[in-house]
């Protein structure tokens, strides 16, 4: 579990982050969702560790981030497995090296032990026999997958996912969606996947913070998102032409 | 960034390039494949400038003693050539050269890294980047360089000694005569001296200029030339500095 305390964070004269307090729950898929600047990217970097917050205290499971010592910080970063917006694989590994590099860095394991949980990570994201190609030869979609194979390889506690499906088509973008959350359930880790796709958030979203300038608007589970009272959680829900129909085929639905 | 933050900021990047690698064995492995990506892959611009640069000199040499009034002898040829390579071409030249071809390599690459959040991806691991990125490089320049700046001095010996025999205008054993002419090994130590603090500006501060990037694809490209024009510049500064120390 991680809680978040009264978290704000100032750029320059900017304030992106304005006392967000919040908990995301272990097993679930947490979802952080609003428009663009809304402080979404900002808050998943300083519970990242790339950005220092300027107040507030971020505790994973209940232990202070700020207050932990060097090796703490490095302990708790091998506990945590991310999935960047645009893959972020390293160019010069092959997928399987991809894969097995939080191990070799992390894990003191045997190479026959690497390498059969690298075949293991692999096939879990349908990705068998592609272990020595570059990443330069594989596909967005692809490419997602060995970023979550690779995120999931050392058995993470935590599990962040920075706009998981951009730029993949919608069939590609519920896979890797369903993916993150059957990956959620089987390790039992505390995901926090920051998206403004409605797809993603009717698919996964477990539990749901909605941010709008740098302000906690609203917060709450996939069952209450669609009949949420607060008007600019509807705004951004019913924003879309499809989910304005949704709301239209929703209100008839009540009314028969 | 003014100046000074660059300087400040460089030293900062320096103070966490020089840690204890996370684990020894990768680090192993790194720098063994940065000593091939920058060393033995500029094996073949080494060789190529090495012996043309030789050969320009013994014949502008030739020229020179050629026209002159006195009569010194053609084994002289061999000394100046053998002198200019060892103080001056070989170290600066070649890393001048290398400033150019490794150093653009590794802004770009670090570059490219960087914008597409794999210097991230490190970070959230809890790897040391810099130490994980640049160590390795720093230590296959510092191991390698000297390695092509000696094959610099007989590759260029070598051109000066071709060019006499093609031309026929001295003949070999003047040439070889001249080479062995006073010989002076301090020479070759400030050399290599030079040499090493040349390779430490040629991956330091390219992957500096790579790692601060921010922005995309265009601020990658414009990181490598700026950070290959400041290394060029250090050198030479440097070499002004290391000649006044060591050789006055």
């Amino acid at each position: 579990m991680i809680k978040v305390e009264s978290l704000c964070k100032t750029l320059g004269r900017q304030e992106v982050l304005k006392e967000i307090s919040t908990c995301f729950e272990r097993g679930k898929t947490n979802l952080i969702i609003g428009q663009s600047g809304a402080g979404k990217t900002v808050l998943m970097k300083c519970l990242l560790g790339l950005m220092r917050p300027t107040a507030g205290q971020i505790r994973f499971d209940g232990t202070d981030y700020q207050s932990m010592s060097q090796a703490g910080r490095a302990k708790l970063r091998s506990e945590i497995g991310t999935v960047f917006q645009g893959s972020a694989l390293f160019d010069s590994m092959t997928v399987a090296e991809n894969v097995c590099f939080p191990l070799k860095m992390f894990k003191r394991t045997s190479k026959a032990e690497m390498s059969d949980r690298v075949d293991q990570v692999l096939e879990r994201v349908n990705l068998n026999g592609q272990n020595e190609k570059l990443p330069s030869e594989l596909s967005g979609g692809m490419r997602k997958r060995v970023g979550i194979a690779r995120a999931v390889a050392a058995y993470p506690k935590y599990l962040f996912c920075d706009e998981p499906n951009s730029g993949l088509d919608p069939k590609t973008a519920g896979i890797i969606d369903n993916l993150i959350r059957e990956i959620t359930e089987e390790y039992n880790t505390t995901t926090v996947i920051n998206t403004h796709d409605m797809n993603s958030v009717l698919e996964i979203g477990q539990k749901i913070l909605y941010l709008k300038d740098g302000v906690k608007e609203w917060e709450g589970y996939q069952r209450d998102i669609l009949f949420a009272k607060d008007k600019a959680i509807n705004d951004f829900v019913y924003g879309s032409h499809l989910m304005n129909k949704v709301k239209a085929a929703l209100q008839r639905e009540n009314s028969n | 960034m003014g100046l000074l933050d660059h300087i400040g900021a460089y030293f900062i990047m320096l103070g966490r390039v020089f840690k204890k690698p996370d684990r020894w064995r990768t680090f192993k492995i790194s720098t063994s494949r940065e000593i091939y990506d920058l060393g033995v892959n500029s094996f073949g611009i080494n060789a190529f400038v090495s012996i043309f640069m030789g050969a320009v000199i013994a014949i502008q040499m030739y020229n020179n003693l050629k026209d002159s009034t006195l009569p010194i002898p053609n084994s002289y040829i061999g000394y100046v050539t053998r002198e200019v390579l060892i103080l001056e071409f070989a170290p600066t030249m070649i890393s001048i050269i290398l400033a150019g071809k490794v150093g653009s390599y590794i802004a770009s690459s670090i570059g490219t890294m960087r914008v597409t959040e794999q210097i991230d991806a490190l970070e959230v691991m809890g790897i040391n980047p810099q130490n994980y990125l640049v160590l390795p490089k720093v230590i296959a320049a510092v191991i390698f360089n000297p390695l092509l700046i000696i094959l610099s001095f007989f590759l260029g010996l070598s051109g000066g000694w071709l060019a006499g025999m093609v031309t026929a205008d001295w003949s070999s054993l003047d040439y070889i005569s001249g080479i062995q002419k006073d010989f002076n090994a301090y020479s070759i130590f400030y050399s290599l001296v030079k040499t090493v603090v040349f390779a430490f500006v040629i991956t330091t501060v390219p992957a500096y200029f790579g790692y601060h990037v921010r922005g995309g694809s265009l601020e990658v490209g414009r990181a490598s030339t700026v950070s290959v024009a400041w290394t060029c510049i250090l050198i030479i500064i440097l070499d002004l500095l290391i000649t006044q120390i060591m050789l006055t």
